[in-house]
């Protein structure tokens, strides 16, 4: 099917450079450069004794080559650690000291920093490159016990919260690319809702890599606190550039009793160009752990984004009762790579988990789900539900699919359902004989593939992707 | 409306369509019978726009517009619709989803404001009225886990939604009961009107009871062989095709 098969890329429309003044580190990385770091952040010596053991550690690490996905080797000194804009220097007290141009980044990617975005029920944690820049309608946020600020300043604010959690859940030396975060990590979000108390608006964190040559790894840190409720999202962007840049971050959530968390990506990193030059590598561990007993993490992820993704937002389900859920869509298009899914770790009692995910594959894209689901000897009447779907169009692209499932326990249920399918010639041609065009064919089809997962994102975030698809889609069809 | 002249088509390097000439007039409905494999569906997809088939020869003129020149999305805004005889399913995507984009395509088509989810919903509801739709097939992905019937009873109703001015269906009949025969006659019915054309494909001559043609037009052998009034089709009833066939064979000579 010829209309299907024809590529070509729109272009990738958050693709610009912001001329800021910047402070950025000479590409390498050694015990200095991490001490460097952490003076810069003006850390507390347990932190950066942290980050060296980190350090250490990674030095005796070699990166995994398990996942299905090919790219030539790193040379990890040849990228800088750290880039901030050069101006203000001292900490900004409010929007108003934040460099214009930033600002004007954040309007053209659609994000207010405004405060009265507040009406709008969202508040903004802006990173640009390796620092938090702004973040919106913390006074409001402070007044319920939320702290929601830059993983920096939370060092200094909270650091007995930062200390308690930092690494609670992804560990120092988890693998290689953690390892390498929690050496390095510049900047990130936390957030912290205390005892008994819903978030009453929707948390946001928009990465946004804009200097060359650097990497970006920053550390977000969640803590739901007894019967708290929050929802998260998280949102990507960087310029075109033709050479590959490092996104190595590490997420951790952690839920106590009866405390919900629902954290929500739409990443949209640059995924280079048809030929495959340039895009970002997203190699990303994201883990959450449900350590009080009825307490609930759900993850989903529209990645239309990167050159290369490997992530795997996982669940550890400790509590009894606990839930884990990951709803997924991964689109690649062109030369992009994805080896994504999640891992279920089920400890606790009647602890239950669902895995949809929905990966799309075109162009000459290569799709891999990859996922773990593991019941130890006491999770007693464990249930998992895995479903696995996979959507082909045209006949370039590849889909694969490595479900690991470990049982331990006699009563527990574990269900695992996948199927692959293709966009027909027929389909397309009914869809065309009604008056609607192929590319909205494409679209309206996808999107009807990808509908159990939409479904999960809040509102705007849906909207959002739901176009974000469309144009990752975009010349996937003649 | 439409004109027809020694039309020849071919899929692969297959010629299946070998010189058809056929008019339809606004108000008018035609009957194409034939045997199996004589290219009476071929047509049906040839006037769609499929892009299987190949035009080799011949003219189509829609509204005094060159048929084959024209992309079949519009063709479909022009006003051709085709009642697939093994319509499709698109999972996930609800009926009235699908409707309303195919809807309001035309709507910008003819330069007029596009319906919003409310009012498109009141069109549906009364559409469904009429046909004795059940409204829970409104929220349902499009022809998935649907029976024949409802299938072909699905493509009837978005005739009804979509108004055609040239509504092709093929064998429509196909596979249908006698009650859901019945249903889907009768929603043909109410949507004959004197500015819209019907081109009915179908093997029996059994949906012709219901839905009465003016015209009865025999292919084989991928032209027409012979054409008549409704007659004609009680005709083929008692004699079968065999009789024609002869003819098929000297019209090719």
């Amino acid at each position: 099917m010829e209309d299907v098969e024809q590529l070509a890329t729109k272009d990738y429309k958050w693709g610009f450079v912001t001329d800021v003044a910047s402070d950025t580190f000479a590409k390498g990385l050694s015990e200095d450069v991490v001490r460097a770091i952490s003076a810069k952040k003006n850390e507390p010596s347990w932190l950066t004794d942290w980050r060296l053991a980190a350090y250490r550690a990674w030095l005796k690490m070699k990166a995994p080559v398990w996942p299905n996905v090919t790219y030539p080797p790193i040379d990890y000194q040849g990228i800088a650690y750290y880039s901030a804009p050069a101006a203000p220097k001292d900490k900004k007290q409010s929007l108003d000291e934040v460099d214009p141009e930033i600002l004007k980044t954040y309007e053209k990617l659609g994000i207010s920093l405004d405060e009265q975005k507040r009406l709008q029920n969202i508040a903004v944690d802006a990173v640009f490159d390796s620092v938090s820049v702004a973040t919106t309608c913390k006074d409001y946020l402070e007044k319920l016990g939320i702290a929601f600020c830059s993983f920096s300043e939370a060092v200094h604010k909270h650091p007995e919260l930062v200390r308690r959690y930092l690494g609670s859940v992804v560990p120092t030396h988890d693998n290689f690319f953690a390892a390498l975060n929690s050496a390095v990590f510049s900047d990130g979000s936390f957030c912290f809702i205390p005892k008994g108390v819903k978030c009453p608006m929707e948390l946001s964190t928009y990465f946004r890599i804009n200097a060359a040559d650097t990497g970006q790894f920053e550390r977000t840190l969640i803590v739901a606190e007894e019967g708290a409720q929050v929802s998260y999202l998280e949102g990507c962007t960087a310029p075109k550039r033709d050479t590959n840049q490092l996104h190595a971050a590490v997420v951790e959530l952690v839920a106590l009793d009866n405390a919900t968390i629902k954290y929500s990506t739409v990443q949209n990193w640059y995924p280079g160009d048809k030929d495959g030059k340039g895009g970002i590598y997203n190699f990303v561990t994201k883990r959450g752990k449900c350590a009080g007993v009825n307490s609930k993490i759900t993850w989903t992820q529209v990645e239309t984004g990167s050159a290369i993704t490997w992530k795997y937002p996982s669940c550890i389900l400790v509590g009894d009762n606990s839930v884990g859920e990951f709803y997924s869509v991964a689109v690649v298009n062109n030369r992009q790579q994805a080896d994504t899914g999640t891992k279920m770790i089920h400890v606790g009692k009647n602890t239950r988990s669902t895995i949809v995910s929905k990966g799309i594959s075109a162009g000459r894209g290569n799709n891999t789900y990859r996922g773990q689901v593991k019941v130890a000897k006491g999770a007693a009447k464990a249930r998992n539900y895995t479903q696995c779907d996979s959507l082909l169009i045209g006949d370039r692209c590849g889909a694969h699919t490595f479900p690991y499932i470990e049982v331990q326990n006699p009563t527990a249920k574990v269900e695992h359902e996948a199927s692959t399918s293709k966009i027909s010639e027929d389909q397309i041609f009914y869809c065309k004989q009604r008056g609607i065009s192929t590319e909205n064919a494409i679209n309206m089809i996808v999107n009807g593939f990808c509908k159990e997962v939409f479904r999960e994102l809040p509102m705007e975030f849906a909207v959002e992707a739901q176009k974000l698809l469309g144009v990752s889609l975009d010349g996937s069809v003649g | 409306m439409l004109s027809i002249k020694d039309l020849t088509a071919k899929v692969g390097a297959k010629e299946i369509l070998t010189g058809i000439t056929l008019n339809v007039k606004a108000g008018e409905v035609h009957a194409i019978m034939g045997p199996n494999g004589s290219g009476k569906s071929t047509l049906a997809q040839v006037l769609a726009g499929h892009p299987a088939y190949t035009v080799t020869g011949g003219t189509v003129t829609y509204q005094g517009r060159d048929l084959t020149e024209m992309t079949p999305e519009d063709r479909a805004k022009e006003g051709i619709f085709l009642a697939f005889q093994y319509p499709v399913e698109i999972p996930g995507v609800s009926n009235a989803y699908f409707l309303r984009a195919a809807y309001n395509e035309r709507e910008k088509q003819a330069g007029r404001p596009e319906l919003d989810v409310m009012e498109f919903n009141t069109l549906l509801k009364e559409k469904s009225k009429i046909l004795h739709i059940d409204e829970s097939l409104l929220n349902r992905p499009v022809n998935e886990g649907f029976s024949g019937g409802e299938k072909k009873r699905n493509e009837i109703f978005q005739l009804a939604v979509l108004e055609p001015k040239l509504a092709i269906l093929d064998e429509t009949d196909s596979g249908l009961d006698i009650d859901a025969l019945r249903t889907v006659s009768d929603g043909v019915n109410r949507l004959r009107s004197k500015d819209r054309a019907f081109i009915v494909v179908t093997h029996y001559q059994r949906l012709l009871n219901y839905i009465v043609p003016d015209f009865v037009h025999v292919i084989a052998g991928g032209r027409i062989v012979k054409s008549g009034g409704k007659e004609l089709a009680l005709e083929l009833e008692q004699r079968g095709y065999d009789w024609l066939k002869p003819a098929a064979a000297g019209a090719a000579r």
